[in-house]
């Protein structure tokens, strides 16, 4: 058995590794695959996988090989192993090996980065805009104004370029289907570019700790066709005058409608459930004041005010500059007397 | 007054901390009155942060750190040679200013080891809120906190000055020296580290809370939260000062009181390895002061240096203190490496009976961590919007890095080939050491590629690295180091049986709980948050039943070593039959470690070659007689 054990444990390392790599790349490791920039990262990471396996492979083989053979068998307590003080030759291999695999790597991560930072002519700017705790999408217009949108919504196989900023402290713009983030940066603009290639919709998720509302600085990106995002950018530049007044909407809404559509946005993806207590809507959230206690007596006129402007009165035992500001532009008119009424409706 | 309040120790001490106290409150209501500000004397945030820097430097003073050098600049009578406050009788002597390095030893990996444990407990209580998504237990503001202290007790009060411990005790013994070069220097350092560990835990108590803003307590967001913040800045000062202090005494202890003979290529690798890391802490620290002093004056003062927000004309920096951060923060990941790396050599050599493989290539690839230690500092920022050029030499040095390493690792596999392995608890976990920091090691060069990091960075991917490298890397060395010298600090043998035990599950649930984590990294799952997506639940309630049981597995090594100081068998003089200098001495060693001075005539490390040693005594009786407590061992002038 001794005779040949360094054969033995190439061929248990070989099929340990072989075990290794055929797990490695069929378990699927990635949240959804939706843009240009995610095979190349995706493939990266399974050569990465194949190379690392058998390194591992090979130290753990060595390791139980030598705890199996030379293991302190009873009537050695006293002897010791042969005085070897070194190799020079081995020395010398296994310092120029793994540094020609590294520098290998590096040159293929390099090319890899090339090709998912690649600029192209035609891309769609949408600027991010980064506060405690809300995204803020906006889409220049020909006309000098913007589209604006508390979600992301994007043209599929169109080239796009993010323009990130920060109004507060760092926050991290990460679409974790399109493999890419950065941060932002107050007093910087941080750029970041995908294309988008499946239709659907991903989370957008703060990844840069940026306070209390840290885990609830969600959004959404909506990966539509072209033709469907052309219509929606239309549908938000025709009321966009509207959104102040709520005057000029198309129909009016009755009081139930309105409690309705607030309830909505009270619950809905990244509303006010995530950080409020609200036993009606039934949220848990906790970073901010618990509304089944504070809203009690309040006016309409107060509680809009307490949406739109949160750091003019701040419940006791809480911060100013916690809850977003932009809940004035982020919300359309509709929406905002909806949570009025709804609230209201709730706290009497 | 009563000579109790007179004498150095703890009556005086908590005299002067209430002094230190007042000091405070009147410096800031003279000087706000001095400036007409309204409230001038009862602004509590001000005096709080006046009292946290002065009131630990008054407690000091009133402990007895300085009163040798206060006697000796007033121009009063000193004795040099003054040993009243050296060595230990009872269990008094350790909590007194002590210049006994082995004391000293002793105070830094107890103290180390409560703030081990309460950091553990913190994570405790994140994995319970983490179990669900939603929130169950605690608020967000308290939940930030949690992992904020966790971190910065398990890096700044357990795995820096655990290492400067264990070096404390063993070094001087290890080179054949009587102490450290200052003793009095050593004794300061170590009474820092307290300070800086209640000021971090005290934060809880804060108004607004604990600190919240991670251990890396990233501008603009540390310069706006409530008071708490402070803890931290300033909690940061004083463990950084102890660590500088502690390195430069290294440095000089190692360079100069070396025994004849010990030439540095006779120097134990954990010596070199101790060297190195001076060389780091020496060297990088003063940027971790200086990014806390930043936060520090920005938010006490207004200094504005990182006051940038849009559209409001400032321009502060953001990013400088991110580059000023992880100049240090990144040598700081080998601080807490390469200690680790020497006492793994002493135990693989000892417990393999073999001489280490490649010794100069071991002690060349400590200095060259340490070069290339200080060119990798931005891998950290490759998503932070720097320059995009900086992200590619960073990522050529950090992957060129892991050469040293893997001759390390590689080196240590050559020495176990055809060795006489005796599988004791301390080369347990020196064996289950050369596993998880392997997979450590490899999701670092992962890590190391900018295209795959831009993906996993700040999610639970990185979670999972640096536990890896910093649980199963360090804390695995941590507790062999401590198993492999507890005879000798102690006096007494460990329960072999309960030391295994301990290994086998602390090794099999760290791996079931930090695995998980580059799964649950890898699919999207950001890190540092209380509240997740639902797809993530049953991972994450795996790791936390996973981290319960890896908690309790702490109580076995906990249990085992309580009760072995106390009740355990007593230790011979060299239980492994190792050859370095520390072995020749009695367990626990004499007061002045050496009763002769040794001399080295060979390496450490020659087994197998029989009759071989490392050092030899002059024969008791040429010896001169050192009355314990009376006169030094005179320090070798070779």
């Amino acid at each position: 058995m001794r005779r040949h054990p360094i054969i033995q444990m190439v061929v248990i390392g070989a099929i340990a590794s072989a075990i290794g790599i055929v797990l490695a790349l069929w378990i699927n490791w990635f949240p959804a695959d939706a843009a240009k920039q995610d095979q190349p990262i995706d493939t990266l990471y399974d050569v990465l996988m194949i190379v690392s396996i058998p390194i591992f492979v090979l130290v753990m083989t060595v390791i139980l090989y030598s705890v199996w053979a030379f293991r302190m068998r009873p009537g050695q307590e006293n002897e010791d192993g042969p005085p070897v003080h070194g190799n020079t030759r081995l020395e010398v291999f296994w310092t120029a090996i793994p540094a020609i695999l590294l520098v290998s790597l590096c040159s293929y991560a390099y090319a890899v980065l090339n090709d998912i930072e690649t600029k192209h002519d035609n891309e769609l700017v949408v600027k991010v805009q980064a506060v405690q705790f809300a995204w803020t999408f906006s889409y220049p217009q020909a006309d000098g104004r913007a589209v604006v949108s508390s979600q992301l919504y994007l043209p599929k196989d169109q080239p796009v370029r993010f323009d990130i900023q920060s109004e507060d402290v760092l926050h991290d713009f990460w679409v974790p289907a399109f493999r890419v983030k950065i941060d932002a940066v107050p007093g910087m603009t941080t750029r970041l570019r995908v294309t988008p290639t499946k239709l659907g919709s991903y989370p957008v998720v703060c990844a840069e700790l940026c306070g209390l509302g840290h885990s609830v600085m969600r959004s959404t990106a909506h990966v539509l066709t072209p033709a469907a995002f052309n219509r929606w950018l239309a549908s938000k530049q025709a009321p966009a005058p509207a959104a102040g007044g709520g005057g000029g909407e198309a129909r009016q809404l009755s009081q139930a409608q309105l409690v309705a559509l607030g309830r909505a946005t009270f619950t809905g993806d990244g509303g006010c459930g995530a950080c409020h207590t609200l036993a009606d809507a039934g949220t848990s959230g906790t970073t901010g004041p618990d509304l089944d206690r504070v809203l009690t007596g309040q006016s309409e006129d107060e509680l809009r005010t307490d949406i739109v402007d949160p750091n003019a009165r701040i419940a006791s035992g809480y911060a100013a500059n916690i809850m977003p500001p932009n809940f004035g532009q982020t919300l359309s008119g509709q929406q905002l007397d909806g949570l009025v009424a709804y609230l209201a409706t709730v706290s009497k | 007054m009563p000579a109790k309040l007179r004498a150095p120790g703890w009556y005086r001490a908590g005299l002067f901390t209430a002094l230190g106290i007042a000091f405070a409150y009147l410096l800031v209501g003279v000087v706000r009155s001095a400036m007409h500000f309204p409230n001038a004397w009862d602004d509590g945030d001000a005096i709080t942060i006046v009292a946290l820097i002065g009131a630990p430097l008054f407690f000091l003073v009133g402990l007895g750190c300085f009163d040798y050098w206060f006697y000796w600049v007033s121009g009063r009578p000193t004795r040099p040679e003054d040993h009243s406050s050296h060595g230990a009788t009872s269990w008094k002597d350790y909590f007194r200013v002590n210049t006994d390095h082995k004391v000293i030893g002793v105070q830094y990996v107890c103290t180390s080891f409560f703030f081990l444990f309460v950091g553990g407990l913190l994570a405790m209580l994140m994995r319970a809120e983490l179990a669900q998504p939603g929130m169950q237990f605690v608020s967000s503001q308290q939940f930030n906190g949690l992992f904020s202290v966790h971190a910065a007790l398990l890096i700044f009060l357990f795995v820096i000055p655990v290492f400067a411990g264990l070096a404390n005790f063993v070094i001087p013994l290890m080179i054949g020296a009587p102490d450290m070069a200052f003793p009095r220097l050593n004794a300061l350092s170590f009474w820092m580290l307290p300070i800086a560990g209640l000021m971090m835990v005290g934060s809880f108590l804060a108004p607004g809370g604990s600190f919240a803003t991670g251990w890396t307590a990233y501008a603009p967001l540390s310069t706006e939260v409530p008071l708490g913040q402070l803890f931290f800045t300033i909690g940061v000062q004083f463990a950084g000062a102890s660590s500088i202090a502690t390195a430069l005494n290294f440095l000089v202890t190692i360079i100069t009181m070396r025994a004849p003979g010990m030439s540095f290529f006779r120097m134990p690798l954990l010596v070199w390895a101790n060297f190195s890391t001076s060389l780091l802490v020496v060297i990088a620290t003063p940027f971790v002061a200086a990014s806390q002093f930043f936060v520090l004056l920005d938010y006490a003062l207004g200094f504005n240096f990182f006051d940038a927000f849009v559209g409001a004309g400032k321009n502060g920096s953001v990013l400088m203190y991110q580059h000023v951060f992880w100049f240090y923060s990144h040598p700081a990941v080998y601080i807490m490496m390469l200690p680790g790396f020497g006492i793994i050599s002493e135990i693989i050599s000892v417990k393999a009976r073999k001489p280490i493989f490649g010794y100069r290539m071991m002690a060349f690839s400590l200095i060259a961590i340490v070069v290339l230690g200080f060119t990798v500092w931005a891998h950290h920022m490759f998503v932070s919007g720097m320059q995009n050029w900086i992200r590619i030499p960073m990522m050529i040095t950090t992957a060129i890095i892991a050469v040293p390493t893997g001759i390390k690792i590689f080196s240590w596999l050559a020495t176990l080939w055809r060795g006489v392995l005796h599988l004791d608890t301390p080369m347990l976990f020196a064996l289950g050491f050369l596993t998880t920091f392997t997979l450590g090691g490899i999701s670092g060069v992962m890590l190391a590629m900018i295209p795959f990091d831009i993906h996993v960075s700040d999610t639970y991917f990185i979670v999972a690295h640096i536990h890896y490298v910093l649980f199963g890397g360090s804390l695995f060395t941590i507790f062999a180091g401590v198993y492999y010298w507890f005879p000798k600090m102690t006096g007494r043998m460990y329960d072999e049986r309960l030391g295994k035990l301990h290994f086998w599950a602390t090794f099999v649930f760290f791996n079931l709980t930090f695995a998980p984590m580059h799964v649950i990294g890898v699919q999207g799952m950001p890190r540092r948050v209380a509240d997740y997506a639902e797809q993530f639940a049953g991972m994450n309630l795996a790791i936390s039943i996973m981290s319960f049981i890896l908690g309790l597995s702490m109580l076995v090594f906990l249990y085992n070593i309580v009760v072995s100081w106390r009740l355990g068998p007593r230790a011979a003089a060299n239980p492994w039959r190792a050859l370095t200098l520390e072995w020749q001495v009695s367990s626990p060693p004499p007061i002045f470690n050496f009763d002769a001075v040794p001399t080295v005539v060979g390496g450490p490390y020659e087994y197998g070659i029989p009759g071989a040693v490392h050092g030899i005594f002059e024969s008791p009786a040429e010896a001169k007689p050192t009355p314990a407590g009376s006169v030094a061992t005179a320090p070798t002038t070779e």
